[in-house]
């Protein structure tokens, strides 16, 4: 049986003047999996996760999310995504209750279903108390744990989690990997990028970018194999004593 | 505890409110870092790292206790402290419109110094982003910034180097990068303080002090609180890491079990005395396949969640 893939690029390309962002990817993302996608700061990511999350136009290459065209049909692609940025982008201003009902609506949730799923939602984060507090107010974990749930709110199938868990303590961070966990055993497939090595591990798939291109694709534990490795940071570390542009 | 003749930096039951007393952003810290130290401050965001320093570089004031950095009160003796730290907040905080070597003279001016006179105090850094001088702080990279920002806080020669989470969301490389420059500078003679939620940056410190909602939980060197851990621990595997965390969770004896890479570490009750082979039964009988049990030393990452626990 062949995996279905949600994501396939061909020679992706994005450049700003003479600069090349990202250099002709080619690559696949199969439903359901959790993949991990790392790269040194400059490296290319953001410009590659918004190319694939419909936010900005490719230079050249072929790409196709969800089953969208990324030139065509961005705008399908924004509505059948979740998007976490690295910056918070709740409203901080609002409850937490307003919060869900605002992106909720804006995802076209109906509403008798959004009030079961704010229910859900509020049951299995533990916020039931917390329901009428500023989302300002609250710890930074929580925030993030929340705008995960937030991004989930209309089920997507693909979900774009731009480094989620920075400055998170350890306990949250890994209760938020468990909420990744739990959404990928349900079907939905995660596209993530994170600085913490130890969280390469937890992907089904890493590929890690170099330059602009993507320098290597495989399992957690190929990739060690093929770079003779003890863990995801020393993969990093060698793959990315390559780069060119960093030679300062 | 250091030596009292060269304590660098002292903090007696240091409190601080925001908010008209509803956020307790430190409450009761005692600390002392001596001099030619390079000391952490180890904790997640919100934990009141840079509360604690905005203190120490005396841009706020306690609610109570008392502060001094090398024998100067926080408040009462503050000109004198400004003139002899160096502090790097968190947030890049450089002129983007003015050139590498802008800033830098800048930054000399206001401290009525030049960078002639003390180039040799920044050189390793500094030397490494000369050849850019003439770019504009803006268009540089995250670690040129970087090197840029920490050569501007040192181009007065200060006693004291206070670093408010430079590698945060800064990656492995250059991660790696700013804490081999960190060592070139405590060679130099340098007091550093610097602050991190990357709990595997604790092992580069003399000593450090984990630090949470406004709490120190430990203060020892790395090694001294990884030692202190009072329970057993093992590094598990299997091919299902999600399905495994929450078996082992539901196993008698097991105290927490969280992902660390490619392992689950379970910590055991050493009360109950769980040992390899009933975790190894336990999880044949949940039908894992690939089981690996080892036992393994605790990380700092392990201490912190232990303490949080508390």
């Amino acid at each position: 049986m062949s995996k279905k893939t949600i994501i396939t690029t061909q020679n992706l390309t994005r450049t700003f003047g003479t600069f090349t962002a990202v250099d002709a990817i080619s690559f696949e993302v199969y439903e359901g999996e959790i993949f991990g996608f790392l790269g040194a700061n400059g490296a290319g990511k953001t410009t590659a996760m918004k190319m694939l999350s419909g936010l900005l136009s490719p230079s050249s290459g072929e790409a196709t999310v969800v089953g969208c065209d990324v030139y065509k049909q961005a705008e399908a692609i924004k509505r059948q995504i979740g998007y976490m940025s690295q910056r918070f982008s709740l409203y901080e201003d609002l409850t937490v209750d307003e919060n869900i009902q605002l992106f909720g609506s804006i995802y076209g949730v109906k509403k008798k279903e959004l009030a079961d799923k704010t229910e859900i939602l509020l049951d299995q984060l533990e916020f039931k108390d917390q329901r009428k507090t500023l989302v300002g107010a609250l710890p930074l974990g929580w925030k993030q744990k929340l705008s995960f749930s937030v991004a989930m709110i209309h089920e997507p199938r693909l979900v774009f989690l731009d480094e989620p868990t920075g400055g998170v303590d350890p306990i949250t961070r890994r209760q938020f990997w468990e909420m990744i966990y739990a959404a990928s055993a349900k079907g939905a497939t995660i596209f993530v990028t994170t600085h913490y090595m130890d969280e390469a591990e937890y992907c089904n798939r890493v590929s890690i970018m170099v330059d602009g291109k993507i320098a290597a694709l495989d399992t957690p534990k190929n990739l060690k194999k093929q770079f003779d490795a003890s863990d995801m940071n020393d993969v990093f570390l060698k793959l990315a004593s390559t780069s060119k542009i960093r030679a300062i | 505890m250091p030596d009292a003749s060269k304590i660098m930096i002292s903090i007696q039951q240091v409190g601080k409110t925001y908010n008209k007393g509803k956020v307790q952003a430190l409450s009761n810290i005692n600390l002392e870092v001596a001099t030619g130290e390079l000391f952490g401050l180890i904790g997640p965001d919100g934990a009141g790292k840079t509360t604690l320093f905005r203190i120490l570089a005396t841009l706020l004031q306690p609610d109570s206790g008392t502060a001094t950095v090398n024998g100067n009160d926080v408040v009462r003796d503050y000109k004198a402290i400004r003139s002899t730290i160096g502090y790097m907040p968190g947030k890049f905080s450089l002129y983007q419109d003015l050139t590498i070597l802008e800033n830098l003279e800048f930054y000399a001016a206001v401290f009525g110094t030049t960078i002639a006179e003390n180039y040799e105090q920044i050189k390793p850094i500094y030397s490494q982003i000369e050849p850019f001088k003439h770019r504009r702080a803006g268009q540089l990279s995250g670690g040129m910034k970087q090197k840029l920002a920490l050569s501007c806080a040192l181009v007065h020669k200060p006693e004291l180097l206070l670093l408010d989470e430079p590698t945060t969301g800064v990656d492995p490389v250059s991660r790696q990068e700013f804490w081999e420059m960190l060592q070139l500078l405590k060679e130099s003679g340098l007091t550093i303080v610097v602050s991190t939620p990357y709990m595997d940056e604790a092992r580069l410190c003399d000593r450090i002090a984990l630090i949470q909602k406004g709490n120190i939980l430990s203060i020892n060197t790395p090694q001294g609180i990884t030692d202190s851990y009072a329970e057993n621990l093992y590094a598990v595997r299997s091919d299902e890491m999600y399905r495994l965390i929450n078996d082992l969770r539901t196993l008698t004896g097991v105290s927490t079990c969280y992902a660390f890479g490619e392992y689950a570490h379970v910590a055991e009750h050493t009360a109950i005395g769980l040992k390899k082979e009933d975790i190894q039964a336990f999880l044949l009988k949940k039908e894992h396949k690939n089981i690996e049990i080892n036992r393994t030393p605790a990380t700092i990452e392990d201490c912190f969640i232990a303490l949080m626990k508390e």
